[in-house]
């Protein structure tokens, strides 16, 4: 091949990243004009949507939307659900998805086999082809509580916490990753009389830090953003509400857009910094989610 | 390895119980139950007992028929027409009601219609609003997944190169993943608008104002497709990421011999890179297609299935009547039909994948 014209290779950098940025931008404007107009008043937001300034933190600028925001819907309340059935449901489904997946990969017991490709098989289950019939399961379910054994459960944490906890794609990743870790330690600890529970919580998890990442961040992310179609069908009162359904406190029929923006924001930006701060291992996440068993 | 240092019923057991009973009770249960009662009449609450219906839900959603109708003739013969000169036919209600010519055909309403000569021919549906839904459905998904797919591999050779602050660029692209689907689509419904919307205003700018706007959600012509482009905007990263981890484990060594032997670019991609992707692609497709199938948010937030049923959805319509209307049977039935499409996708998957080993 022929020597590189050195200015054309110049050329041909600026293009590949004009062609990079230009596609950033396609990604970038919506989450850019989210926080910026949460900060204008609605009059304002609207007439700057005509002009650059849709991007631009100008003109009158407060956190005047956030405000109003906090006195329309009881936003503390959602967010503090929220918070709490996430982290509930995420650590309960690692420690059990684990535990399973441990009995699954390392342990000889009669119908281990069979166990393990009925959790594999509802991989293919959407949850959305569930969801009705089980709504109709939990309505009856019995609870034993203060007020003694109460039946169905709708309207409260336990609906959004219990039937979330044990997923197949969480049990599929920590057999991958326990198949991969060296056997020889596992029949060590044994050798020397550890018993199974000591072998999990001293040997094995220890080692596990990138699966345990892997399946928080995953499973962060669907009981925070995703928890939507369930939470809207199962519970009524606000008092249980999550975010993504305290939404519907501001489809008014005139939407107040600012105090929209500002909603949108606050649940949003925790977990796009997260995401900021940890981001090769949110994309790592995803990407194990792609390798084939 | 079978071995008596690794055999323990009790200690795999109690292990695996917890997990494998939450997974049953939560997912295979309901399950199966989807099947058992979309054979019945059962309601959220009822007074009545719940009674055994067998295919009746299935037919009621499935039934389609066609009539073909002829035009209205005067005495003479001569074809009645209207003011505006369009063909004068008999309504579609006096087949489908109670006509005992046409027993096939009671209770169906109209789908859609075209003309053939003087004639027209109608097609009839049980349940419209199911088949406009399921219709609306498969074209989502028709759209979404080549569309998505490419799209991603796209954005992964682009960000796959090796420059100078790519992964400031790799971080944009997968952000809107991050982002909620309900939060996303809120932002777009007003991105959307028609009157001092986003889109419509950076359109006009680009056009130096030749750009008509448009009410983008508000009619039935482009409400679907700009839900289509807005869930491809979101969930686009996602697949990025997998066929960069597809790309990264084709050998260097393949691309070094491709630029020795001054092959072009096309011709690497098409000769190197791509047959190292046969798997990624099929695993792509099929992810996106399960994920398509299941759209409900978009729907829900931003038109609620309008306007005039032109974005209703499989997933929708199983919420709206089995837990609006409390109809848990209507929902459930529309659960089984798509679990259906789902599963035989994925039996498609394995078959493709089969051939490959």
């Amino acid at each position: 091949m022929a020597a590189i014209d050195p200015s054309n290779r110049g050329l041909r950098l600026v293009t590949r990243y004009l062609v990079l940025g230009l596609v950033a931008l396609v990604f970038i404007f919506p989450v850019v004009f989210m926080i910026v107009s949460s900060l204008k008043p609605d009059q304002q937001l609207l007439t700057d949507t005509g002009s650059l300034r849709a991007f631009l933190p100008v003109g009158d600028i407060s956190l005047d939307n956030y405000f109003a925001a906090f006195e329309r819907a009881p936003i503390g309340k959602f967010v503090f659900n929220s918070v709490l059935v996430t982290v509930i449901t995420v650590s309960l489904s690692l420690f059990l998805c684990s535990l399973a997946a441990f009995s699954f990969t390392y342990l000889e017991w009669f119908g281990r086999a069979a166990l393990l490709s009925v959790i594999l098989a509802t991989l293919i289950i959407p949850f959305e082809t569930i969801a009705i019939p089980l709504l109709l399961l939990v309505s009856k379910l019995p609870w034993i509580g203060v007020e003694g054994v109460t039946y169905g459960w709708l309207d409260s944490y336990r609906v959004q916490i219990i039937p979330w906890i044990a997923d197949a794609l969480t049990v599929f990743l920590f057999v991958q990753y326990f198949k991969d870790l060296p056997r020889e330690l596992i029949e060590a600890a044994r050798v020397e009389g550890a018993t199974w529970w000591q072998i999990y919580y001293r040997v094995v998890m220890p080692l596990s830090g990138p699966v345990i990442a892997t399946g928080a961040i995953l499973k962060t992310l669907k009981m925070y953003n995703e928890q939507y179609i369930w939470p809207l069908i199962s519970v009524q009162s606000e008092t249980y509400r999550p975010v993504m359904v305290g939404l519907q406190y501001f489809f008014q029929l005139q939407i107040a857009w600012g105090e929209v923006m500002a909603y949108l924001t606050m649940i949003t930006v925790p977990v796009l910094a997260f995401y900021l701060v940890l981001q090769r291992a949110f994309i790592a996440s995803i990407a194990s989610t792609g390798v084939k068993g | 390895m079978a071995s008596k240092l690794t055999q323990s019923n009790s200690a795999g057991w109690a292990f695996a119980l917890p997990g494998f009973g939450l997974i049953a009770l939560f997912i295979v249960v309901p399950f199966f139950f989807a099947f058992g009662l979309s054979l019945t009449n059962q309601r959220l609450v009822s007074p009545n007992p719940t009674e055994f219906v067998g295919l009746a839900n299935y037919k009621n959603l499935l039934g389609v028929g066609m009539i073909t109708l002829e035009p209205e003739r005067n005495d003479a013969g001569e074809i009645l027409r209207g003011q505006d000169g369009e063909i004068q036919y008999p309504r579609v209600r006096n087949y489908t009601r109670k006509n005992p010519d046409y027993p096939h055909l009671d209770g169906m309403r109209e789908w859609f219609r075209w003309s053939s000569g003087d004639n027209a021919k109608v097609v009839l549906a049980k349940d419209v609003v199911f088949v406009k839904a399921l219709k609306n459905t498969l074209t989502f998904v028709v759209i979404v997944a080549p569309l998505q797919a490419s799209l991603a591999l796209l954005l992964a050779l682009l960000i796959n190169q090796k420059l100078r602050g790519i992964n400031v660029f790799r971080t944009i692209y997968f952000m809107p993943v991050v982002i909620s689907i309900v939060v996303v689509s809120l932002l777009w419904r007003f991105i959307y608008s028609g009157d001092n919307g986003l889109l419509n205003n950076i359109l006009g700018a680009l056009t130096f104002g030749l750009f008509e706007p448009v009410d983008w959600l508000g009619q039935p012509s482009t409400a679907l497709g700009a839900i289509i482009a807005m869930s491809i905007w979101q969930a686009v990263g996602f697949h990025m990421v997998i066929w960069l981890s597809g790309l990264q484990t084709i050998s260097p060594v393949l691309y070094e011999a491709a630029r020795i032997e001054g092959s072009s670019a096309w011709q690497t991609f098409k000769y190197v890179t791509w047959p190292g992707l046969r798997n990624t692609a099929v695993l792509i497709l099929i992810v996106i297609t399960m994920q398509a199938f299941a759209i409900f948010a978009q729907i829900d937030v931003m038109t609620s299935g309008g306007p005039l049923d032109s974005t209703q959805t499989l997933v929708f319509q199983a919420v709206e009547r089995g837990y609006g209307k409390q109809d848990i049977s209507g929902g459930s039935v529309i659960s089984v039909i798509l679990f259906l499409i789902v599963l035989s996708i994925s039996l498609i998957q394995r078959w493709l994948t089969r051939e490959k080993n």
